[in-house]
């Protein structure tokens, strides 16, 4: 089987050779919303009428990270087909259709210079790719081209070359911790599920990105989907598992569409399914749509919401890896974990683990958003500094000036202030900080943000999300949201302040699961860091009167 | 061996089938409930009492779980929709590029709430809570159609058409 995969390889080698040109187009959600399918089409169009078929490919990939610029274009002439992991010699930004004839015309010629984007700039250059290392490079609609790219290697060498146990082996001296925001270790996990006795385990893929502001597992499932199928089957050969499910939020109907394309396509060259690559292994993986409920993002809500039950969490222990989906032994984890495994496997976790900080190892894609002139994807080394990504590889505030915060980690997470913007981004320092690693998202606030606003924006979303099953989180967050609504609006009186504070010390040690847990954070490092903010708002005359 | 009589759907609507289809093909399990009520949405804009008693019987589910699961989720809508729909998101970077203000000022115009239908039928107004494509903010899905850095101008200009009838 292995044998087949080289030969479409090789294949695929050959046919790239044949091409003169390659243009690459983004049709990942951000640039497709700036209509780039529309100029797939219309410079296919230009090359039919000049008859540069033969010679010139144009296909449609995956996010190249500048979404901020897009419709983004790539282009590149057979000498650099050896650099396939460069974005190729160069980039063109907000593309229109109307652009495509100049474009088409301009191959092997002088580059269209008024679209032309930097390709040296920092944005570019101070990344480290692996979990993205295929992003806009591969067509996302053509298992081929994943496997050109070395794609199902790992999985096929596994399955003959490697015990179950090697492979859990392997991620375990890879370091690597779950990308979903906990960070808890991913080997440590993959060797419980292991160790469950049962006839039956799951292997479940959380892609229900919930936190607003992150971007990250949707652009991986629109740009490399075959990387997260061939991640959890991986994981269902480590654990002992033959079912995967892919928990995808309904909001994202174009990572459902490519899923669904690429399970049929790695189905039919058996490399999903029953016997797989001609060895006794037999794994499927089924996509379940979420509706829309934040909370389905906590591992036991996400199962019930599986099950066809409301998705409300339950108390834990016990844990999935001993009883999950339907009662049975179940592996959790997230996209960009998954994203993270075949890359491991194919080139070692000594490898891996030689990438990032002591505790933190490998790299993080971050969505950068908010007020930053970069605005898209990035993946980072861990332990890069925060002041790197915003400001040298962001580029910093629009127009000048530093920022005032940085939130990571969603509505769970904090905002860390520019003065310790020189924290290295890892697990514990931002915890130190206040705040936590989450999913990825990491949104940049200039002077002008009024941070009272910003901790009751997250609390309104909190209270809207809570699932209503325990009391101090669907009633604390309501009253929290009422207290920050008074202080907003200049009513409250110190009393208040010390309330809340309370209030937040409650919600956190005594709610059911991790919304509730969090959902003080944005307060909590709202007030640890701009405290003068709430108290400028404090009403003083209330004050006095108490005092008399 | 035992077989529960076949339930039959509230009316001979075709899409009905449709719906019995996404059943079959999950063995009328009960764990696809959500796949179900999915496609009800899907085929009709929205879920009403007869789809939910028709799922509840098929399914073998109690209708109070059919009505908990749909009242649950934000995407499920038991009200028919309006002819056209604007989804506003709200995610953080959008909130950061002032969507709150635009989204108040068609609240205002309009005088509906998310989730709300105007008077005449013409517009849903509906919230979403990140459509992920931050990089684009302030977004708004205006009939399936994503409209990236939105201003008042063109929020305005899209919702008057609708609203007087130019669509």
């Amino acid at each position: 089987m292995i044998e087949r995969l080289i030969e479409i390889k090789e294949e695929e080698a050959e046919r790239e050779a044949g091409f003169e040109h390659r243009v690459c187009v983004c049709v990942a959600a951000g640039c497709l919303s700036s209509q780039s399918d529309e100029v797939l089409e219309a410079i296919k169009n230009q090359v039919a009428e000049a008859g540069l078929e033969e010679s010139v490919e144009v296909k449609g990939t995956g996010c190249m990270g500048l979404c901020a610029h897009g419709p983004l274009v790539s282009q590149c002439s057979r000498e650099e087909h050896d650099h396939a992991h460069d974005y190729g010699e160069v980039m063109y930004q907000n593309v229109t259709a109307e652009d495509a004839g100049e474009i088409v015309e301009s191959l092997g010629k002088k580059p269209v210079k008024k679209l032309q984007l930097d390709t040296e700039m920092p944005f570019f250059k101070n990344q480290t790719k692996i979990v993205l290392e295929n992003s806009g490079i591969v067509d996302p609609e053509r298992i081929e081209d994943y496997i050109a790219h070395d794609g199902y290697q790992a999985l096929l060498f596994a399955l003959t070359q490697m015990t179950p146990e090697e492979v859990i082996d392997e991620i375990e001296r890879s370091g690597l911790r779950g990308r979903g925001g906990g960070g808890y270790p991913t080997g440590l996990k993959w060797t419980t599920v292991a160790k469950s006795v049962s006839n039956q385990k799951y292997v479940i893929c959380n892609a229900d990105e919930g936190d607003p502001g992150a971007f990250m597992d949707r652009s991986v499932l629109e740009s490399d989907p075959h990387r997260v199928l061939e991640g959890m089957a991986l994981a269902g050969y480590a654990v002992g598992a033959d079912q995967g499910f892919i928990y995808v939020r309904g909001e994202y109907p174009l990572a459902v569409e490519r899923l669904k394309v690429a399970i049929r396509q790695a189905r039919r060259m058996n490399l999903l399914g029953s016997e797989i690559g001609n060895t006794p292994f037999r794994f499927h993986i089924d996509i379940r749509l979420g509706a829309g409920a934040f909370v389905c993002g906590e591992e036991t809500a996400l199962i019930a919401s599986i099950e066809g039950k409301r998705g409300q969490p339950r108390p834990r222990p016990p844990y999935p890896a001993e009883y999950g989906l339907f009662g049975e032994p179940t592996l959790i984890n997230n996209v960009e974990t998954f994203a993270n495994v075949a890359p491991i496997i194919r080139n070692g976790g000594d490898w891996y683990a030689s990438i990032g900080t002591a505790k933190s190892k490998g790299t993080k894609v971050f969505a950068l958003a908010g007020d930053i002139t970069n605005t898209g994807l990035i993946e980072v080394p861990m332990g890069i500094k925060l002041r790197e990504i915003i400001v040298d590889i962001g580029g910093g505030v629009p127009g000048g000036g530093n920022p005032k915060a940085v939130q990571t980690g969603g509505p769970s997470g904090g905002c860390i202030p520019e003065e310790h913007l020189d924290t290295p981004v890892d697990y514990e320092s931002l915890k130190a900080l206040g705040s936590i690693m989450g999913s990825g998202g990491m949104i940049v606030m200039d002077q002008k943000a009024n941070m009272v606003d910003v901790a009751q924006y997250f609390m309104e979303f909190c209270m809207t999300e809570s699932c209503g099953r325990c009391i101090p989180c669907r009633v604390g967050t309501v009253h929290m949201y009422n207290l920050l609504d008074k202080i907003d609006k200049g009513l409250a009186t110190p009393n208040d302040l010390a309330l809340l504070e309370e209030l937040c010390e409650m919600v956190r040690e005594t709610s059911l699961c991790g919304l509730g847990q969090t959902a003080p954070n944005p307060v909590l490092s709202t007030l640890h860091y701009f405290r003068n903010e709430y108290e400028d708002k404090i009403n003083y005359e209330v004050k006095m009167e108490v005092a008399e | 061996m035992f077989r529960a009589p076949k339930v039959l759907p509230p009316s001979d609507d075709k899409r009905w089938r449709i719906v019995e289809g996404t059943m079959r093909r999950n063995g009328f399990s009960r764990n696809a409930l959500i796949e179900t009520l999915h496609t009800v949405q899907e085929s009709f804009g929205y879920i009403d009492d007869d789809s939910m008693h028709f799922v509840a019987e098929s399914l073998h589910v109690p209708l109070s779980r059919v009505y908990g699961v749909s009242t649950f989720y934000h995407l499920f809508t038991l009200k028919p929709a309006g002819d056209h729909s604007c989804v506003m998101c709200t995610g953080t970077a959008c909130y950061i590029k002032g969507i709150n203000e635009m989204l108040a000022n068609v609240e205002e115009t309009y005088e509906i709430q998310p989730g709300e239908t105007t008077e005449d039928g013409r517009i849903s107004l509906l919230t979403a809570r990140c459509l992920g494509s931050c990089g684009l903010a302030p977004v708004a899905v205006f009939d399936g159609e994503i409209v990236g850095k939105l201003n008042p101008e063109i929020l305005q200009k899209r919702l008057a058409a609708w609203s007087d009838g130019n669509d």
